[in-house]
């Protein structure tokens, strides 16, 4: 009987040992993991500098498409646009940009000053087509292939590291 | 009549607008703020919040059920951004634990107190 009481009692321990131990590994920031993969929506993005509508669909047209959500008051922005500036470069990549939540004047004085690296230049001035891609915060960058499916997501600044990966995608 | 028309279609907008913002703000309980420590986006004022308060109201006047916008988001940002976790395959055990256990702790209670009146007896 005193057996059979202890090994309930490990047992229940060694349950709670493992419920406890697989909660406390898991991680519970939120990572864009889930997106990649996905493809992307069907969404039309004012164009930054003249009346009309960007298709997002039109990106099919590119081998890959780099999707950055930028603005002139985000200083991370400033510091990952060097990146992007040597990304353009880059003949088998196109870089849309995505004006964030911006005055349109301090972001022609940011490009006037630090290059500007956008093929297509559009905006989201209230952010709520960001959105669509799954955006909380900005610099958000993702590279995007013909098929419309996000192959990558980056959250923050794009650093070094980064940009090597996405030339290594790319030259693909 | 013509006022009696007024106050009827008056009625009726109040009506749906309350019952708009009330399905608005189950919504936004029931959703996370990414960027903010355990809060729900109702009760934050980050940026990101108040986008998604904005989105999410556009999305409940445009007729789009409790289900479809949870789905929506869910599709953007991951079943993180729900506070009620959704019954998928991964969270099975999450759901039906409790009643597996509750199953079981009745079941070894039962065993035990039958066989103490029998000894009894």
């Amino acid at each position: 009987m005193k057996k059979k009481y202890l090994v309930t009692i490990y047992s229940i321990a060694i349950f709670v040992f493992v419920v406890l131990y697989l909660s406390l590994n898991k991680n519970n920031v939120y990572t864009t993991q889930e997106n990649i993969g996905k493809k992307i929506s069907v969404i039309e993005l004012n164009y930054f500098d003249k009346p009309g509508e960007f298709n997002i669909q039109e990106i099919s047209n590119f081998n890959f498409t780099l999707l950055n959500f930028w603005a002139s008051w985000c200083g991370p922005c400033r510091k990952e646009h060097k990146h992007l500036v040597e990304l353009s470069r880059n003949s088998n990549l196109k870089i849309i940009g995505v004006n964030f939540k911006d005055d349109k004047k301090n972001a022609t004085e940011f490009l006037k000053e630090m290059g500007n690296p956008f093929f297509i230049l559009t905006k989201d001035p209230e952010g709520k087509k960001s959105v669509n891609f799954g955006i909380y915060g900005i610099p958000e960058t993702i590279l995007i292939n013909k098929d419309l499916k996000i192959l990558k997501k980056y959250v923050g600044p794009l650093s070094r590291k980064d940009v090597r990966e996405i030339q290594r995608i790319v030259k693909k | 009549m013509r006022t009696l028309s007024l106050i009827i279609i008056s009625f009726l907008i109040i009506t749906i607008s309350y019952g708009n913002e009330s399905k608005t703000y189950k919504i936004l309980k029931n959703l996370r703020c990414l960027v903010c420590q355990g809060q729900t986006i109702s009760d934050s004022n980050s940026d990101f919040a108040l986008t998604i308060k904005e989105v999410v109201t556009e999305k409940v006047n445009e007729g789009l059920s409790e289900k479809e916008i949870y789905y929506f988001l869910s599709d953007k940002y991951g079943d993180w951004i729900l506070f009620n976790t959704p019954l998928k395959k991964n969270s099975y055990f999450l759901w039906f634990m409790p009643y597996v256990l509750f199953i079981l702790g009745g079941a070894i209670l039962y065993i035990m107190i039958k066989k103490r009146t029998e000894k009894i007896k």
